[in-house]
């Protein structure tokens, strides 16, 4: 038996704002995952390899080549030393010269693929004995243009994370002026309630499972909506950068099943309090 | 069971009545009654602790109204039956769901069998399933009653009980409430109908009080 009347419009308004706000949060957390996840990426990336150029008359390259490996080879903190071989060279050029590119025929300077140790090397120092022992050769660590992108990363994934706080917020407060409205509306029935001996608890309980349970299946549909929006995103392959992996991948699906719970605690939490402030002004 | 101690209570700084001293012990019968707009109403709603006197002392079942707490108060309203004037039915819910409502709101179990007695009791049989607003005045006076026995209360305030009856549905009621007395409940019956108070007399040792001037007494032997 419901003790308190079904309510019209804030019964209304509370699945709406659970299904918009968790339709919204799947989207930050998908966010905040890819973020996580090209933060990662780049990180790593950024740990792991460096590139030295070298540039040098034909008659001198495998000299300079040579001197390079070795001072690559004794250079505390490097783990290997790498030459890229012509075809492999020429498979990184053929998306812009095609792939009849003759490279034998170019003076293209040649690459070593440098991965670090866990403590890394000392670049400027490596940079300078790369200058006094072999002239035409240049360190391209990739730390200048790889760590702005990698705090970009971490920001957005920290921007993300606040947006969740912030719908979460948003919906406890929307919440709560649903339920204070569908208190003040049924002011009779609590007077009722508490003169034929209802404590506090029982009263507050019939508005708190409403609210909950039109929360929890508020935001398990818009929950299922942005599962679904994310999984009909168009695939942008690699070129997409952070588009293409907006989404989650394997276990990761696993993590938007768990904002419908969060919902209904949010408005579990606020019912509560605002049932036991109104309770508190009835005798 | 219920106890008034020099109590006094107004509305906007102006005195209702003030020194009132009340008690309602096992199985008394109490008609309460005077003029329109004496206290009658207010003094019953100190009784069920719906209002807090400005001055004096409200007891129920030995405790002290304002050390009782929110959930003791309602502890001592479920041993309190009240028959208000308006009735105060939840119009949602059918007749039977109101009579039951008590012991819901309780969270008590609600024995279908009793309910359906004493519904058969007040004469509402065919009318379990009736909203309140269809019914009778007559025929809300009488829920409301059942409502405020399903508990088997130690104690039952009646305001106005008979205000919208005839007179013979007015002594049918009159006489559900002296069965009640019978059994051990404590009465107290707030009225104006001095006909219905001299009724009961014929029926139940009742003590007439009257509330005039400000002040609580007992009413003369002309009652």
């Amino acid at each position: 038996m419901r003790v308190v009347p079904p309510a019209g419009q804030s019964a209304w308004l509370t699945l709406l704002i659970a299904g918009a706000m968790a339709f919204l949060c799947v989207f930050a957390l998908a966010l905040s995952v890819a973020a996580d996840r090209l933060a990662a990426r780049w990180g790593e990336a950024l740990s792991r390899t460096a590139t030295v150029r070298i540039s040098a008359p034909p008659t001198q390259m495998d000299e300079q080549t040579a001197i390079v490996l070795e001072v690559l080879r004794t250079t505390p903190g490097v783990a290997t030393a790498r030459l890229i071989p012509d075809d492999e060279q020429g498979a990184l050029l053929e998306p812009w010269f095609g792939p009849d590119l003759p490279l034998d025929l170019l003076a293209l300077p040649r690459l070593v693929e440098v991965t670090e140790t866990p403590e890394g090397f000392d670049a400027m120092g490596l940079r300078l004995r790369l200058a006094a022992e072999a002239p035409g050769a240049v360190l391209d660590d990739h730390t200048r243009w790889r760590r702005p992108l990698v705090e970009a990363a971490a920001r957005l994934r920290g921007l993300a994370v606040l947006s969740m706080v912030l719908i979460g917020g948003a919906t406890a407060a929307m919440v709560t002026l649903a339920a204070s409205a569908s208190l003040a509306a049924n002011a009779q029935v609590i007077a009722v309630l508490r003169l034929v001996g209802a404590r506090d608890r029982f009263i507050a309980r019939a508005f708190v499972r409403r609210f909950t349970l039109r929360a929890l299946i508020g935001a398990a549909l818009g929950t299922a909506a942005g599962m679904a929006a994310l999984l009909a995103m168009p695939d942008t392959g690699e070129s997409g950068g952070l588009l293409s992996g907006l989404g989650f991948a394997g276990p990761e699906w696993l993590y938007p099943l768990a904002v419908p719970p969060l919902a209904a605690v949010v408005a579990w939490a606020a019912t509560r309090a605002a049932a036991f402030r109104v309770l508190r002004g009835v005798t | 069971m219920i106890e008034l101690e020099t109590v006094a209570h107004g509305y906007d700084g102006a005195e209702l009545f003030s020194d009132v001293t009340l008690q309602l012990g096992d199985g008394s019968f109490h008609f309460l009654t005077g003029p329109s707009g004496a206290g009658k109403t207010t003094l019953l709603r100190l009784c069920y602790g719906e209002l807090v006197p400005t001055r004096g002392t409200v007891r129920f079942f030995g405790q002290d109204r304002r050390g009782l707490g929110r959930d003791g108060l309602a502890f001592a309203r479920q041993r309190i039956g009240v028959v208000h004037q308006d009735c105060r039915f939840l119009d949602h819910l059918s007749l039977r769901d109101n009579v039951a409502l008590p012991l819901i709101a309780g969270e008590r179990p609600v024995p279908d069998r009793d309910v359906d007695d004493l519904m058969a009791w007040v004469g509402l049989k065919g009318h379990v399933q009736a909203l309140p607003p269809s019914l009778s005045g007559g025929e809300r006076q009488r829920a409301a009653l059942a409502r405020a026995v399903i508990t088997s209360p130690e104690v039952l305030l009646a305001d106005e009980p008979t205000g919208n009856l005839d007179w013979d549905m007015s002594v049918r009621l009159l006489s559900l409430l002296i069965e009640l007395n019978r059994m051990g409940t404590a009465v107290l019956i707030a009225t104006h109908d001095l006909n219905l108070i001299r009724a009961a007399k014929a029926q139940v040792s009742a003590r007439v009080l009257r509330i005039a001037g400000r002040r609580l007494h007992l009413a003369g032997a002309e009652l």
